[in-house]
């Protein structure tokens, strides 16, 4: 039996409404206890004693959104430089998007993608299977085979399901594996060839904007699938003041809806964009500051459940090129945390509970996932934390291949100090 | 070398009223040099240029080889097909393999917003944006100034209403840009299909219908209505367009006051503008063309790292 104390940290977990400074006792991988001392001796053969003290002691981060890019794309991501990315930012879990190549469409993919999380002995992988074959929006895919893999959840993202009939039967279908439908909410005909938000920036610059209707109709047809069918919608990214107030009109009538949000989408506005820096181009594309302070307001008041990274390495010279031609998408999962600190608690919003509730509670609860729990008896998935150090982003340093960040050069607030996974640490803060 | 105009010409936006009129004024002494039987200066002499052209362009492309030429510089053109960008090549080492030839400017016209910009980050050399995308096209915008100034003696308070797709028009932008921080009046008029739909916060007056524009406006800058907008569903026929938005001569007889017409070229005509509009008493479009050499004379002088002042002298090669 091995025997491990995270002693004196602060222990943030809203799952059981708890914020004390207390010890943490694991045995065999798994939460033994939270309390004071609980009858271990640090000095005590067999126990491995970890300093938390000045530190935040939570269950681990999940992160319900992120592109791993294996199989396809392993030069610019693999699933185990991911999962280990996942580590170094606080993820004890990831769920990783199926819009690989070959398309993570059926139980051999969804099987492949398991095995290479487990070998990477970092942070869990859990596969999201396609909805439909090869994405293409046409055909379901096999959701109880996918699932019986190991899948998740289901989502096209990366691509909106644009036939509002195929999503109604995947909300249908996916009632009897229960598992939520992630929807990319992009109406294509209003967003196509649009590189950032249409508004007074985009005119200025003369690149072609995507309206925020392209993003709030395709999240009110989902809402109102939903209530027809009953499945759970969740509804990926949402970035703008229209989608909250749909989201909350959803809420508000009982229907199965629940939706995240990027760091990036409640820390920059499309004024980020100005010099056409192509670290700062992703779909759907950063807001105006309204829609920054809306999505805010819905992570504090809760129309929004969970942050998400949308983690998306690209290749450095697919990101070197004209702004229209560069490909969407930043690296997220290693700065996720402190720009949540930075942005949200820092400046009073949300307390750190709250944001622990947003990164890992509610993630999952709502994927139904293990973890996002300190409860005696649950797997020891632990994010350890200082959410007062400050420390300058350099993408050099990051475990992910890609570099892609809109944050390079800035000094953000909060630092990972362990991240433990059964109880084993998979990332410590060499700093 | 650095000049008052900094590195690069990217735009109209990020200049000053004082650095617009600086050129302008620069321009003065060079439109007499295209006047001239033997055209040319040595102002330029051992510099080389290249003129780097990723779209299709004739007026644009020659008005520069000629400004260059008159200024006795070496040029060399590049055209996107039949080189290395056919190939794959990105646009950053396309510019860096010319660099390395030690070449001094590069004039470059290309289809996305920003390229220009792109490239004077990655290069040293001296790059003038000849039209990027949909955002500017500066030596256009100024030619359009200096016609203006030419023809009213003055900037400041001048009535201009841009007219057609503004949309997707970087002249409309330079334009917009360099009339507002020269002190003139700008509206644009067009249908709203082709009209940003944030054009209310660009500090612009909106004309829904063409009579207004023409009622109000001392000048017209028609802008061509590329042809495709109607097959991408913008607006439903060029028939109707000219119906609707057409500068007609029916319709400048109307006006209370001679309206000036510019056209930043090529004109279709019948569409965006009736013939006897363009070959009409107050179309200065051909004048725009000849000023179009001199402002890009004055541009080339200017990021060479010649003085202003000194212009005049500079055209007999003995200052620069």
């Amino acid at each position: 039996m091995t025997t491990m104390l995270l002693r004196g940290g602060r222990v943030v977990d809203p799952s059981q409404d708890l914020d004390d400074v207390a010890d943490v006792v694991i045995q065999d991988g798994r939460i033994a206890g939270v309390g004071a001392r609980l009858g271990i001796e640090p000095g005590a053969d067999g126990v491995d004693v970890i300093d938390c003290s000045g530190l935040v002691v939570s269950p681990g981060f999940v992160d319900v959104h992120c592109h791993l890019r294996e199989p396809g794309r392993e030069d610019v991501e693999t699933i185990a430089t991911g999962a280990r990315a996942a580590a170094a930012g606080g993820f004890t879990a990831v769920c990783a998007m199926p819009n690989t190549d070959p398309v993570t469409d059926n139980q051999a993919a969804v099987g492949f993608i398991m095995r290479q999380g487990i070998r990477a002995q970092a942070a869990r992988v859990y596969p999201i299977g396609a909805i439909s074959l090869g994405q293409k929006g046409e055909a379901l895919a096999e959701f109880g085979e996918m699932v019986g893999a190991g899948a998740v959840a289901v989502s096209d993202d990366g691509k909106p399901v644009v036939s509002a009939h195929l999503m109604r039967t995947a909300l249908e279908y996916a009632r009897t594996f229960g598992i939520p439908v992630a929807d990319h909410c992009e109406e294509p005909t209003l967003a196509k060839g649009g590189a950032m938000n249409e508004g007074l920036m985009s005119a200025k610059l003369g690149l072609k904007g995507i309206p925020s209707e392209a993003e709030e109709i395709m999240a009110i047809r989902d809402i109102l699938l939903a209530r027809r069918t009953g499945g759970h919608i969740h509804l990926c990214h949402m970035s703008t003041r229209g989608s909250v107030d749909l989201i909350r009109w959803g809420k508000e009538r009982g229907i199965n809806v629940t939706a995240e949000v990027c760091p990036h989408h409640l820390s920059l506005t499309e004024a980020a964009v100005e010099g056409y820096d192509t670290n700062a181009k992703m779909n759907p594309p950063l807001r105006t500051e309204d829609d920054v302070i809306a999505m805010r307001e819905a992570v504090k008041d809760g129309t929004i459940d969970v942050i998400a990274t949308d983690h998306a390495p690209h290749h450095y010279d697919e990101k070197e090129r004209e702004f229209a031609d560069a490909p969407n998408g930043i690296v997220g999962l290693e700065t996720a945390l402190a720009v949540n600190l930075t942005w949200l608690v820092k400046p009073g919003i949300i307390d750190v509970g709250q944001l622990v509730d947003k990164m890992a509670v509610a993630p999952a609860r709502i994927f139904h996932l293990p973890g996002g729990t300190l409860r005696k008896g649950s797997p020891a998935d632990i994010t350890v934390f200082d959410p007062t150090a400050e420390w300058t982003v350099e993408p050099s340093k990051f475990r992910s291949k890609g570099r892609n960040s809109p944050y390079a050069g800035m000094t953000l607030t909060g630092r990972v100090h362990y991240t433990l996974v059964d109880g084993r640490i998979i990332h410590r803060n060499a700093d | 070398m650095t000049g008052p105009l900094g590195k690069d010409l990217l735009g109209l936006e990020p200049l000053s009223g004082d650095q617009i009129r600086l050129i302008l004024d620069t321009a003065e002494p060079f439109k007499e040099i295209s006047e001239r039987a033997i055209k040319k200066v040595p102002t330029l002499r051992g510099a080389t240029i290249v003129n780097l052209f990723f779209e299709a362009s004739t007026r644009t492309r020659v008005s520069f080889e000629f400004a260059e030429k008159r200024l006795s510089a070496d040029t060399v053109n590049v055209a996107a097909s039949g080189s290395s960008v056919a190939k794959g090549e990105t646009l950053v080492d396309t510019a860096r393999n010319l660099e390395a030839m030690r070449i001094d400017m590069v004039v470059i016209r290309h289809g996305a917003s920003g390229a220009a910009r792109f490239l004077a980050e990655r290069i040293e050399s001296n790059v003038i944006n000849a039209g990027d995308g949909t955002h500017e096209h500066p030596t256009q915008g100024l030619l359009d100034l200096l016609t203006l100034r030419d023809h009213f003696k003055r900037l400041d308070g001048l009535k201009v209403c841009i007219c057609g797709d503004v949309l997707h028009s970087r002249v409309a932008r330079s334009n917009i840009w360099g009339l507002a921080k020269m002190g003139a009046e700008v509206a644009v008029c067009g249908p709203r299909s082709l009209l940003p739909n944030a054009i209310d916060e660009m500090g612009v007056t909106v004309f829904d219908h063409i009579e207004d524009a023409i009622q109000w406006a001392d000048a017209l800058n028609v802008l061509r209505l590329q042809l495709e907008r109607m097959s991408a569903g913008y607006i439903p026929s060029l028939r109707e367009y000219n119906r609707v938005f057409g500068v007609t001569r029916e319709r400048l007889e109307r006006a209370p006051h001679d309206v000036l017409i510019l056209h930043p070229g090529p004109m279709n005509r019948g569409v965006e503008i009736d013939s006897d509009v363009a070959d009409g008493p107050f179309s200065v479009i051909l004048d725009q063309v000849t000023n179009g050499v001199a402002i890009r004379m004055a541009v080339l002088y200017l990021l060479s790292g010649g003085r202003p002042e000194l212009a005049e002298a500079a055209k007999s090669g003995a200052a620069r």
